[in-house]
């Protein structure tokens, strides 16, 4: 898998397990902790991508 | 068994605790008795660092004259033991026509820096702030 967007999502689930795990301490907290986090990746990022759209290269 | 790992935890020098957190990563959670945030860190992060690896990314020198590439071997060498048994293979070359050595380059850096993160928190936790 070599798409951005493959890649995005496969660094987004490291860093948002380690940050859920690292700062919660229940795990269903930990679990919603790192929903969010990674949800936050992807759509934020597909965000920005939108926004630099229209801007020259 | 957890009350007497943490009694063990608690009785070592946290400077101990947070260099083998950092060495061999999620041992300091593990040495303090957090067994499942030890067991997570110590297969998330090698295997993000792998990753990098094989995306081609580099292990940057310690290149003095060139700040930005110094820290980025500083952040590297954050993953600990796996950063070692990498150059030893030899490992880590880079391959800067690659279309991923840049996202191999992102894998490993943050590898390395959150490995040093979780050696901090190892370290609060062994000195009983958290």
């Amino acid at each position: 898998m070599q798409t951005h967007l493959g890649l995005l999502v496969i660094f987004a689930a490291f860093v948002s397990i380690v940050f859920a795990v690292l700062l919660r301490d229940e795990p269903r907290s930990q679990l919603r902790f790192g929903a969010t986090l990674f949800g936050a990746f992807v759509v934020g990022a597909i965000a920005a991508g939108w926004l630099m759209l229209p801007l020259p290269l | 068994m957890r009350a007497t790992t943490i009694e063990r935890a608690q009785g070592t020098n946290p400077l101990v605790i947070a260099l083998a957190a950092w060495l061999v990563p999620g041992a300091g959670h593990l040495w303090s008795g957090q067994r499942v945030k030890g067991l997570v860190f110590l297969a998330v992060l090698p295997a993000m660092f792998a990753t990098g690896l094989a995306l081609q990314g580099r292990l940057f020198p310690f290149e003095l004259q060139q700040p930005l590439v110094a820290l980025a071997a500083v952040a590297d060498l954050g993953i600990g033991l796996p950063y070692f048994i990498a150059k030893a293979f030899s490992l880590g070359g880079g391959s800067v026509l690659a279309v991923t050595y840049e996202y191999g380059n992102t894998f490993v850096i943050v590898a390395g820096l959150l490995n040093l993160l979780v050696a901090c928190d190892a370290w609060d936790v062994a000195a009983g702030r958290k």
